[in-house]
């Protein structure tokens, strides 16, 4: 449950799920994110123009010539939630190439964690992760958790370039890189399935907060074969 | 019959299509975008009779040199700019802004440069020949989205546009100034207790100057740095456009329109919506300072501001 609601700034809602990440408490923020976004479909809301669910927040950013912040607390603290029918989520795979070409953070990752590439992707692969949120630039999905044994830090200078399709790992968490972008993440491989297609104008975002995805590796001919 | 357009001669700095905004996407990572200076902006699409929200032409610095080509229309230029019509005759006229012009074909507009802001706002009467994406015509041009294959306006491209039947088309202008003031009112941000007592008074006593690491998506500023004592990161939340977040190195960088959706740094303030047309057009090197106002008194100022806006917009017509 939403444990408080602030304004941030005079046009936007800050929900509040408490301190912890966990699958239990975004699951929470993602029942709230469906149940807001349907009613902002079916018109029973007026004004709101964003909604940004993370971890363990929920960000309600509104037109403040339509409606204001009293209003909009008002209406989230009286929600239903536990009357909203949990969305089915899909589960999704992706596939991976992990060749030096494509794992580019294999020998710091060896240095760090004491572990083969064999031993980390074994580990990697041997999971399935749960979609937090995705974000920052075009529907880059944070996943998480990954096996304790194979956390690290970010990179101390992060990439100017990250390619486009790059599998990267940071403490808890997975991540693909939606496009060609900056980044600090340790890069592990390279998927060519496309994430984020922006012309599919209904559907852009192949992943979404609160699906299951998996990923099985692949070989260099099957990533050049995958397109075709 | 030939399609009416625009020939860009020269593109200018950063020249992009932007409206509104484009809105119901932070979840999946496409930020808003939309003009900078929303009021400069409705203005120009005002003076020319069109309706508030259409597609205009946003220039930063050193506009565009456009030449038109296959028919006529009536434009206006909004903001603080400098710019010439180059007549068929080769006569230079003068132009001046928030007052509406005839070009004709072959004629040119030299947007020579904005003064002592950044973003200035062409218009023209029935607007552009544009797709939309995701219910807008902004140029995105970090994540690619929007009319030019998301990217800013090179040398030789065309903007279609629609002919202006300009007999049907009065003379209409508004007398407006920019009140500059270096001022810049904030709400108390969510993470404001993250920074020390001696920080938060930095804040809203020092003066900051805008650097020149400023863009659509955020200005970074200089002045003395803000010491954080709890964390220097927080779990990656949303944002908004008016946010102020202080990275590890203590300076302030206030999100603009196209900021990332989501972010790990603390906040300490948020600009109040009223503030956000004068903070864009802040150049590099301006002095400002930073006022705490409630939430209350933000939206009251926000109320005044529409009102004056409106005021403007009714008095031209």
């Amino acid at each position: 449950m939403i444990k408080n609601i602030s304004n941030l700034g005079d046009a936007a809602v800050y929900c509040d799920f408490g301190p912890e990440v966990s699958e239990i408490v975004n699951s929470n923020v993602i029942n709230y994110f469906n149940h807001l976004a349907d009613l902002i479909k079916k018109e029973k809301i007026k004004g709101i123009n964003n909604l940004t669910p993370s971890y363990n927040k929920l960000i309600v950013s509104f037109d403040l010539s339509t409606t204001n912040f009293s209003k909009l607390k008002e209406i989230i603290q009286n929600l239903d939630i536990d009357k909203v029918k949990k969305k089915k989520n899909k589960t999704i795979k992706i596939p991976v190439c992990c060749d030096d070409e494509y794992g580019l953070d294999f020998n710091r990752l060896n240095h760090k964690l004491n572990l083969s590439k064999e031993e980390i992707l074994k580990i990697y692969f041997n999971k399935e992760y749960f979609c937090y949120m995705t974000g920052f630039i075009a529907g880059m999905p944070f996943l998480g958790d990954i096996n304790e044994i194979i956390r690290s830090d970010r990179l101390e200078t992060p990439r100017i370039k990250v390619p486009e399709g790059s599998v990267g790992i940071v403490e808890q968490f997975a991540n693909i890189y939606t496009c060609e972008s900056p980044g600090g993440w340790n890069i592990i491989g390279n998927t060519p399935k496309k994430i984020f297609n922006k012309s599919n104008l209904q559907n852009p975002a192949l992943i979404k907060p609160g699906d299951k995805v998996t990923f099985f590796q692949i070989s260099k001919q099957e990533y050049f074969k995958f397109n075709e | 019959m030939s399609k009416t357009y625009f020939e860009i001669l020269r593109p200018g700095i950063n020249t992009t299509i932007q409206d509104s905004g484009r809105n119901s996407l932070y979840h999946i990572g496409i930020t808003i975008s939309g003009a900078m200076d929303q009021r400069n902006y409705k203005f120009a699409n005002n003076i020319v009779n069109n309706k508030l929200n259409k597609a205009v032409i946003e220039f930063a610095y050193q506009g565009p040199l456009l030449k038109l080509r296959n028919g006529t229309i009536n434009f206006v230029i909004t903001g603080e700019v400098s710019f010439n019509l180059i007549r068929n005759n080769f006569q230079v006229e003068e132009g001046r802004c928030y007052q509406n012009y005839n070009l004709y074909d072959d004629e040119q507009i030299d947007i020579i440069s904005t003064k002592k802001s950044v973003y200035g706002y062409l218009s023209i009467s029935g607007g552009f020949e544009l797709n939309e994406t995701w219910k807008s015509y902004s140029i995105n041009t970090k994540a690619q989205i929007g009319p030019n294959n998301g990217k800013k306006y090179s040398m030789n491209e065309k903007i279609f546009v629609k002919e202006s039947n300009i007999k049907n088309i009065k003379n209409n202008k508004i007398n407006y100034k920019d009140s500059f003031n270096n001022i810049i009112r904030v709400i108390k941000g969510t993470n404001f207790d993250y920074f020390s007592n001696q920080a938060q008074k930095t804040f809203f006593n020092k003066k900051y100057t805008v650097s020149r690491l400023v863009d659509r998506m955020g200005m970074r500023l200089d002045g003395p740095n803000l010491e954080n004592i709890v964390n220097t990161n927080i779990k990656s939340e949303g944002l908004v456009r008016g946010v102020i977040q202080v990275p590890a190195d203590g300076k302030p960088i206030i999100l603009l329109s196209d900021h990332g959706t989501i972010g790990g740094y603390p906040k300490i303030a948020i600009v109040i919506s009223a503030d956000l047309d004068k903070i864009s057009q802040l150049t590099p090197g301006t002095e400002i300072n930073f006022k705490e106002v409630s939430l209350e008194e933000a939206e009251n100022i926000f109320k005044a501001y529409n009102e004056e806006t409106n005021k403007y917009i009714n008095e031209s017509n």
